[in-house]
């Protein structure tokens, strides 16, 4: 398979500037240990757009991530998604964790339409079939629908998790570094095709990751976090052209850009 | 040099050209088929207890000559299937251990699910449990014979009374084995708390249940069998109980091993349970014997 992607001409449009998420003054504090994760975290996701964020271990990613998908309830300011405050999962987000978290007693197949039948249930996930079996032809595990997951290897699992994340047609999709968990060519295929299903769907995404490459090569606009508490210290805007591939990796824009995110962090980290 | 260094290597590596198919060997002991250790290991234990009644080590009354014993079994097998007394006292025995594994198996599950799922239950129920599981359970047997009388009510009672522990507790941890990542999961597709606990926590939970349901069955039995003893009636532990205090040994032997075909039956059923229903969990089922 090859790793460039090519696209319809007709993306070219920018994103309208329609904001999707609205995140105002967010903060976090755990009553158990009354650490606070986030401070005052600002952030707006447009239409379309793939944003990224990107910070040590323990910044607050993830509590920012649970947030904004409704897992978790935020101390204080707000988090609004197409207009409407989020207050508790919805159907209109999409997650996906690191972890591909399929469950072993069912097929590939019934693990992709396990969102539909918990909301609507077992006809609506029979008649949401065909469209299941599409998703998996489209991430191409088309051949691996009524094999159980015990059966997968890591990188079929994570389709199989993007599968299930797209299967309620979400309006975001909030990532976690999904996938970390994987060797490092996979990861880099997967990044690609990750690409490819959002532009091809337009989706509005966000990311969470460690690696600076990666965010890079993916994202619109990257979040510097800073640690203690948990604060967005720097946004950088990424304009490589789309569909970006992994050769682009090579080239000196590239490495400038890698190179400050990786000074920024470090100075966060280190106060260098 | 290196030049050199190369051709010595491979002219070392030309000495060993041909074969370097190599085969693990496994000692003898462990090569034997199932079927052969199974009959050698049962001729060898026959022969040295025909050695050790033959010398009269000890008197044939404490142990009764394997033949003795094997006459004994058939005649109790003939008994049996001529629908004498004795199938009666199976027949009775077989039903308390099912009834009061049924019961076991619904008292259990519940209570494990309320201590699993609830923290009413975790805080306030676990703890007597605890405390009731680590008496001598047995000792409630008289309790259970003045409450129920002779009948076969109060062994089912005690049966039932032992094999319910095990069973909570395997249910009530089962539940606690799902993982953070597939609650987070079910949270994040709007599962209902009771959607979480049917579809997520309790298939997540059955290898538990059965590992619980397997020692249920063995105690079961214990339970059964205890309850005859002390309390009479038809069973077959009144039975052995009679036999014993007339030294009539090779009846207490045969129907031991009678007993035995019933606590296989019930633990191996359990055993074909699990691997029916738990299909996904193959090797690394928790207590995962047989
Ligand atoms: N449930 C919790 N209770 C108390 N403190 C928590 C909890 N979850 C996270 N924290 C704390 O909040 C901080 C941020 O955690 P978070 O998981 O958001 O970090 P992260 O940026 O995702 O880290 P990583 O990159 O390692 O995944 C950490 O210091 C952590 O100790
Ligand atoms: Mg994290």
């Amino acid at each position: 398979m090859s790793q460039v992607v090519q696209l319809p001409a007709d993306q070219s449009e920018p994103a309208e500037a329609r904001p999707v998420y609205q995140i105002e003054r967010l903060s976090k504090t755990y009553g158990r240990n009354g650490f606070t994760a986030l401070k005052d975290v600002d952030l707006t996701l447009n239409k379309g757009e793939f944003g990224a964020v990107i910070g040590s271990s323990g910044c607050g990613k993830s509590t920012m991530l649970k947030i904004m998908a409704g897992l978790l309830p935020p101390s204080s300011g707000r988090v609004m998604l197409e207009g409407k405050p989020v207050l508790g999962p919805r159907r209109d987000i999409g997650m996906m964790f690191q972890q591909a978290t399929l469950l072993p007693w069912k097929t590939t197949l019934g693990n992709v339409l396990l969102p539909i039948e918990m909301r609507d249930g077992k006809a609506a996930a029979r008649a949401a079939e065909g469209r299941a079996r599409d998703l998996l032809e489209l991430v191409g595990i088309g051949r691996a629908e009524s094999i159980y997951p015990g059966e997968l290897s890591g990188g079929m699992a994570q389709r199989a998790a993007i599968c299930r994340m797209l299967i309620s047609d979400p309006a975001v999709l909030l990532l976690d570094e999904p996938f970390s968990a994987l060797d490092e060519l996979t990861r880099d295929f997967m990044n690609m095709e990750l690409q490819r299903i959002c532009l091809e769907r337009r989706a509005t995404t966000f990311l969470v990751t460690h690696s600076i490459p990666e965010a890079v090569i993916l994202a619109d606009r990257i979040y510097i976090m800073d640690a203690n508490p948990g604060r967005v210290a720097e946004i950088v805007d990424i304009d490589l052209p789309r569909p970006r591939n992994l050769d682009m990796i090579n080239t000196t824009k590239f490495g400038d850009i890698v190179h400050h995110i990786r000074e920024k962090l470090g100075k966060e980290a280190f106060g260098t | 040099m290196t030049d050199q260094g190369y051709t010595a290597a491979k002219s070392d590596l030309a000495q060993y050209e041909g074969d370097t198919v190599w085969t693990e060997h496994e000692p003898f002991i462990d090569r034997i088929p199932r079927w052969v250790a199974m009959t050698g290991l049962f001729v060898m234990i026959v022969g040295i207890w025909y050695v050790v009644t033959a010398v009269e080590i000890v008197s044939n009354i404490i142990l009764p000559t394997p033949m003795e014993t094997w006459e004994d079994i058939v005649f109790v097998g003939r008994n049996m299937a001529s629908g004498g007394y004795m199938l009666e006292a199976f027949i009775t025995t077989t039903k308390t251990v099912l009834v009061a594994f049924g019961l076991a198996m619904a008292i259990g599950f519940s209570l494990g699910v309320l201590v699993g799922e609830t923290k009413f239950g975790e805080r306030a129920v676990m703890p007597y449990l605890v405390a009731i599981d680590t008496m001598p359970k047995v000792a409630f047997a008289p309790l259970f014979i003045a409450w129920l009388g002779f009948g076969i009510a109060s062994k089912v009672a005690l049966a039932t009374f032992i094999a319910t522990f095990p069973i909570v507790v395997s249910t009530a941890a089962g539940l606690y084995a799902a993982s953070e990542n597939e609650r987070m999961l079910f949270k994040s597709i709007g599962a209902s708390r009771m959607q979480t606990l049917v579809r997520l926590k309790l298939p997540t939970g059955l290898p538990y249940f059965f590992t619980g349901l397997k020692i249920a069955s063995v105690g079961v039995m214990a339970g059964a069998i205890t309850g005859e003893f002390l309390g009479g009636g038809q069973g077959v532990g009144a039975l052995i109980r009679v036999s014993a205090s007339q030294l009539d040994t090779p009846r207490v032997f045969s129907l031991i091993i009678y007993l035995s075909f019933l606590g296989l039956a019930l633990f191996l059923t359990v055993v074909w349970v699990q691997k029916t229903f738990v299909f996904w969990n193959k090797s690394d089922a928790p207590g995962g014997m047989a």
